[in-house]
């Protein structure tokens, strides 16, 4: 009839039961990409003689500079809670612009207008997903259409043709250290972005804006203005991809893009980045897109069959994202 | 073994359960008798929503276990205790607007023949169910039509309908007023009739004692005791929620200067919910808003503070005339708001504490747009100085407890050195530890001449701690009370006002 003695008096306080705690789980997995692509790194070093050669890895990132630039941008636009899936349009508009007005004027103004066009789409873009409530996919799709219309109308659907103009050029062609100046830019890009992300801020804000936009408001953060900026920087790195490859190749064309915006986001998401808002490092970012690129020319050095290429970078993708929402329902 | 005690319908065994680092229920062992009206009372955070919750299957417990009529089971979700003949009903109510009241009752179990639902059985079932009931509300009215307390009834409807003998009810008065109150009463009090059981998690004392067969006192996720609610009063349950007598619950309060300067001062504010309030808050003041669930309490806290607009009225702070703008522009000028709800509102859960406290005063630890992360961490630091804080300050805010979560929104809105503090809802889901500590706070700051608007829904709150407390209704401010003339039922008859009305 009556309880047990425990039932009676309070029991001592419950053990702790021996398992990470939540934030150790989140730890482990802000540097879980670095893992993979350490490993990935070994086997292809291992596996073939001309990985690991000064050649092959600087032409990886000489042939990577533009998605790594898209994507260390992209990155705050993610943290910051939004999405931008017209990179790849504002990408071959600015390489289209830039490279018709090189054939008329000298290449710095050309370049300049160029990466102008993509700040002032990107400032559109974050106005329409802000201040018009519209959501940052919807808005950023719409104006993807628009933007490779306008490219078309530019070049009547034409290749644009620089052979005759090689000064374009040599904004990535130039070697400073035995490097190309197109990894320099890319280095650059990086840099800045990911110490603005992380150490001025409005960095700060986004994370805020994007983790919990209604706290950050409340906690006196600008939220639109925020997501502004993060939207305005995607555009213009988008830009400036846009002309280095234009100049790597001399030539540029309005459909360059199509599959240039999935590739960012891949490399985004496979860092580490969540697409949710709040959390995301560029530093993840530039690990991710690496690793795709390795997986890649893995392909390419091991002569493997190419078709299987892409199924696994999609088993890769879904394996990034799938491990974010398990970490995050953990820690809520 | 003893055998099946054919009076127990619901019984705990040694049942824990923990959330992140808070151990929100620990070893609670209880019975609850068939066709009882068992409650549970206690103090925000005490567990007793989480005990709810674990018997209607919406949570799982850590440790120990559940039996239903002698049978250990497991609920993994609300659809098995549903096949238990467990329902709850919530807080938050779950109907569909767009159908009608029979629809929403038998939502999910509509009569049916080769996929389409036979409207002709629907409403012979319905009006079947209201009959046995014993109570009817339109079949063909649309849900979202109806008032609260009637959408209340809906669920209980829909409870009933699928043969369920044991309802969970989670602060069902809350959002009522007075004469709902007593038509829920008659409902539960009749549905123990027919033998129902009701486990009634309630903070309504008066309810309790009104309508409990027994009742379970917990504290701090303890099991206080369980006892016939006949044996006992307002003050015993009150002691045994506190494990004290309420006045040491509350630090003193420091004297208003009769001379203190007007720190805020609103004048006729409208906003959505607000119709028009007006009122003075001096330095040093600590000014009550009581009132009930959708009085405007919130509403008028959001239109002063600029997170929502104002469609008319001023706001005018002392130190920095009147003000516009949002809460950038409110915090800037010495007036900061903690939100009602730190989940959604307060905190960033996935960036560090130093983060969290920084971020409403970030540019004043930056230097030329760029964080100066040392001086942050020292700024931090000293206004997280005695708080006793547990953890590392480097970790997400979302490792820590309620009550360690809600000192580093305080923190933050410290930092920001206001002169005047709106706290909404300062002490929900803390502990009472954490309780003290924010009641002390609250009083340091007006001890310094901070003037702080406090809401609260803890009548006790308000009468340990403010010097006047202003009772809101329907939008406006119905009754202002002095310290002398502040009791629980003054407060309650002009929150309830609307039944004096009427009569």
């Amino acid at each position: 009839m009556t309880g047990s003695p425990e039932t009676a008096a309070p029991r001592e306080p419950a053990m702790r039961r021996p398992e990470l705690p939540d934030w150790a789980s989140g730890r482990l997995r802000s540097a879980g990409i670095v893992i993979p692509f350490v490993v990935l790194f070994i086997v292809l070093t291992i596996s073939s003689s001309s990985f690991a050669t000064k050649v092959n890895l600087l032409n990886i990132l000489d042939q990577n500079a533009a998605t790594l630039i898209i994507a260390a941008a992209g990155t705050l636009v993610l943290v910051a809670g939004g999405i931008d899936l017209s990179v790849g349009a504002v990408y071959a508009l600015a390489g289209v612009v830039s490279a018709e007005l090189a054939q008329h004027m000298a290449p710095a103004p050309a370049i300049l207008i160029g990466v102008l066009v993509g700040f002032v789409v990107g400032i559109a873009n974050g106005i329409v997903a802000t201040y018009f409530r519209i959501s940052a996919l919807i808005a950023t799709l719409a104006m993807s259409f628009v933007i490779a219309g306008i490219g078309s109308l530019i070049t009547h659907g034409n290749l644009v043709v620089l052979f005759t103009h090689p000064g374009f050029g040599n904004l990535t062609h130039t070697e400073f250290l035995t490097v190309k100046t197109s990894i320099w830019i890319m280095l650059a890009a990086i840099l800045v972005l990911g110490l603005f992300l992380a150490r001025t801020t409005v960095g700060r804000y986004m994370y805020a804006a994007g983790g919990n936009a209604e706290a950050a408001r409340l906690a006196g953060v600008n939220v639109n203005r925020v997501r502004v900026v993060s939207f305005m920087l995607s555009g213009a790195a988008a830009a400036l991809a846009g002309v280095i490859d234009a100049s790597r190749v001399l030539s540029a064309q309005a459909g360059n893009g199509e599959s240039l915006t999935f590739t960012v986001l891949a490399g985004i998401v496979v860092g580490g980045t969540s697409i949710l808002g709040g959390e995301g490092a560029v530093w993840r970012t530039v690990v991710g897109v690496l690793f795709i690129a390795l997986i890649g020319n893995g392909y390419d050095l091991l002569g493997l069959n190419p078709l299987y290429e892409q199924i696994t970078l999609g088993v890769i993708m879904l394996l990034a994202v799938g491990i974010d929402a398990w970490a995050r329902q953990r820690s809520t | 073994m003893a055998g099946v005690d054919p009076n127990t319908h619901v019984e705990l065994e040694g049942v824990s359960k923990r959330f992140g680092g808070v151990l929100a229920l620990n070893g609670i062992s209880l019975k609850i008798e068939r066709g009882s009206i068992h409650a549970l009372v206690g103090e925000n955070g005490a567990g007793k929503s989480t005990l709810g919750k674990i018997v209607s299957g919406a949570l799982q417990p850590d440790d120990g276990r559940l039996l239903v009529r002698g049978e250990p089971v497991t609920f993994r979700s609300p659809r098995e205790a549903l096949a238990s003949g467990i329902a709850a009903i919530a807080q938050e109510l779950s109907i569909v607007p767009q159908l009608s009241v029979a629809e929403n009752v038998f939502l999910g179990a509509e009569p049916r023949r080769a996929g389409w639902v036979t409207r002709r059985a629907l409403r012979k079932r319905y009006d079947d169910l209201a009959a046995s009931a014993g109570f009817a509300l339109p079949a063909e009215r649309s849900a979202g039509r109806l008032r609260t307390a009637e959408q209340q009834q809906v669920e209980i409807l829909r409870a009933l309908s699928r043969d369920t003998d044991l309802i969970v009810m989670d602060e069902p008065s809350a959002a009522l007023g007075g004469p709902d109150v007593e038509r829920l009463h008659e409902i539960i009090r009749s549905l123990a009739r027919s033998g129902k059981t009701i486990l009634l998690v309630t903070h309504f004392l008066r309810e309790v004692l009104q309508l409990a067969d027994r009742v379970t006192i917990l504290r701090d996720g303890q099991l206080v005791r369980t006892t016939a609610a006949s044996q006992e009063t307002e003050d015993s349950l009150i002691q045994g929620m506190l494990g004290r007598p309420l006045g040491a619950a509350f630090p003193a309060r420091p004297q208003v200067a009769a001379e203190a300067p007007v720190a805020l001062s609103v004048r006729d504010v409208h906003a959505p919910g607000v119709l028009g309030v007006s009122f003075d808050l001096r330095a040093g003041e600590i000014l009550g808003v009581a009132g009930l669930i959708g009085a405007g309490r919130t509403e008028l806290a959001r239109a002063i503070f600029g997170a929502d607009p104002r469609t008319a009225g001023t706001v005018e702070l002392a130190d920095a005339g009147e003000l516009g703008g949002g809460p950038g522009a409110s915090l800037r000028r010495g007036l900061a708001m903690l939100p009602e709800s730190r989940k959604e509102q307060g905190l960033v859960f996935g960036r560090s504490v130093i983060e969290n406290v920084s971020l409403s005063s970030l540019r004043g630890v930056s230097r030329g747009g760029v964080v100066n992360r040392r001086a942050e961490r020292a700024a931090a630091g000293r206004v997280l100085e005695g708080w006793a804080l547990k953890g590392d300050t480097d970790a997400p805010v979302a490792s820590l407890s309620g009550g360690n979560q809600q000192k580093v929104l305080f923190a933050r809105m410290l930092m920001c050195s206001p002169s005047v503090l709106i706290a909404d809802e300062p002490t929900r889901g803390v502990d009472v530890g954490a309780k003290r500590a924010i009641y002390d706070l609250l009083v340091s700051l007006a001890g310094r001449g901070v003037g702080v608007l406090l809401i609260s829904s803890e009548i006790e709150e308000l009468l340990g701690l403010a010097h006047r407390v202003l009772v809101m209704r329907a939008g406006r401010v119905v009754t202002e009370l002095g310290q002398e003339e502040m009791s629980e039922s003054a407060i309650l008859a002009a929150a309830f006002a609307e039944r004096e009305v009427a009569a």
